[in-house]
């Protein structure tokens, strides 16, 4: 199937995406202004690997600033995921969060609070 | 009349302006300012929790004027183009300040989230947040408030605004953040 390989900016994140491993990430930074541009691949990619997910989904969350423009479009990501989990693929969601980051250890448990799906908070160490 | 720029110079050493603006906000200038605040808060070697948090607050409150500007580019008005914003160091904490032109009409509203933003404790705003972003309807931009509600909870404190009348049509908004070091 498709996959998806985005270099990161100093506004826009990393993303892999590999629908034959069920492996999803993003990292780095997601400050655009506009973010629903940059997700909307992302999320189509969702849609397509809903149909026919791997037996397990893995998806790593690293972000080290992310604006709330972002967070609805990573709130949408989610809710894909969420979909996939209920149709039999079982999705685990790693949020990471640096040793210090309260603000971003909070942000992952907002998102815990909202979806229905296994979330892994872990502890980045420098 | 002479432009007194030792007077402005004065005023910002009063008031530790490490960086201000005033112009069109376009998004390679935001791409700009964050990278040189990000090059001055290392030069502080700020901790990296307080780096961050200044960091994000900031982002919001740029991005805020960016998107405020965007929305009026149909009325092609000067004034609208136009937004000012300054960063601060103070002893024991940064002050991120923005300006920009709003119609009056659109008072109410944004003074009606900014109330409502102040009177709530850190729990309520936690819900006040999932809230918004999990049913809030947000415009193409982003925006549905969550911007401000983000940077309050960040700060910890209250949002410091006030309006000042410009003319029939327009006020002048200005927002005063301070991010405790």
């Amino acid at each position: 199937m498709e996959a998806i390989s985005i270099e990161g900016t100093p506004k826009t994140p990393t993303v892999n995406f590999d629908t034959d491993k069920g492996f999803l990430e993003i990292k780095g930074r997601s400050i655009p202004e506009n973010s629903i541009e940059f997700y909307k691949p992302i999320v189509d990619l969702l849609e397509k690997y809903a149909t026919k997910p791997q037996a397990a989904t893995n998806v790593n969350i690293q972000l080290e600033y992310f604006n709330t423009s972002s967070s609805k479009c990573i709130l949408d990501v989610f809710k894909k995921l969420e979909g996939i989990n209920k149709n039999g693929s079982k999705v685990m969601i790693n949020w990471y969060y640096e040793e210090d980051d309260e603000d971003m250890l909070e942000a992952g448990e907002d998102y815990q609070a909202i979806i229905n799906v296994p979330f892994k908070m872990v502890q980045v160490v420098d | 009349m002479v432009l007194d720029i030792y007077g402005f110079y004065d005023k910002m050493e009063q008031n530790n302006i490490m960086l201000s603006f005033k112009g069109d906000i376009t998004s390679d200038l935001l791409t700009s300012i964050l990278q040189i605040m990000e090059a001055k808060l290392d030069n502080f070697q700020e901790e990296p929790k307080i780096k961050k948090k200044v960091y994000n607050v900031l982002v919001e409150c740029l991005q805020n004027l960016y998107h405020h500007m965007d929305d009026s580019t149909a009325g092609n008005d000067e004034k609208v183009r136009s937004a000012i914003f300054m960063i601060g160091k103070m002893d024991t904490y940064y002050n991120i300040i923005t300006g920009n032109y709003i119609k009056n009409e659109n008072i109410p509203n944004l003074k009606r989230l900014l109330d409502s933003i102040n009177k709530l404790s850190k729990e309520e705003l936690k819900e006040y947040y999932k809230e918004v972003l999990n049913n809030g309807e947000m415009s193409l931009k982003g925006g549905g408030g969550l911007g401000m509600i983000d940077i309050a909870r960040k700060t910890g404190g209250k949002l410091n605004f006030d309006f000042t009348p410009v003319d029939q049509k327009y006020s002048f908004f200005s927002l005063n953040i301070n991010v405790s070091q």
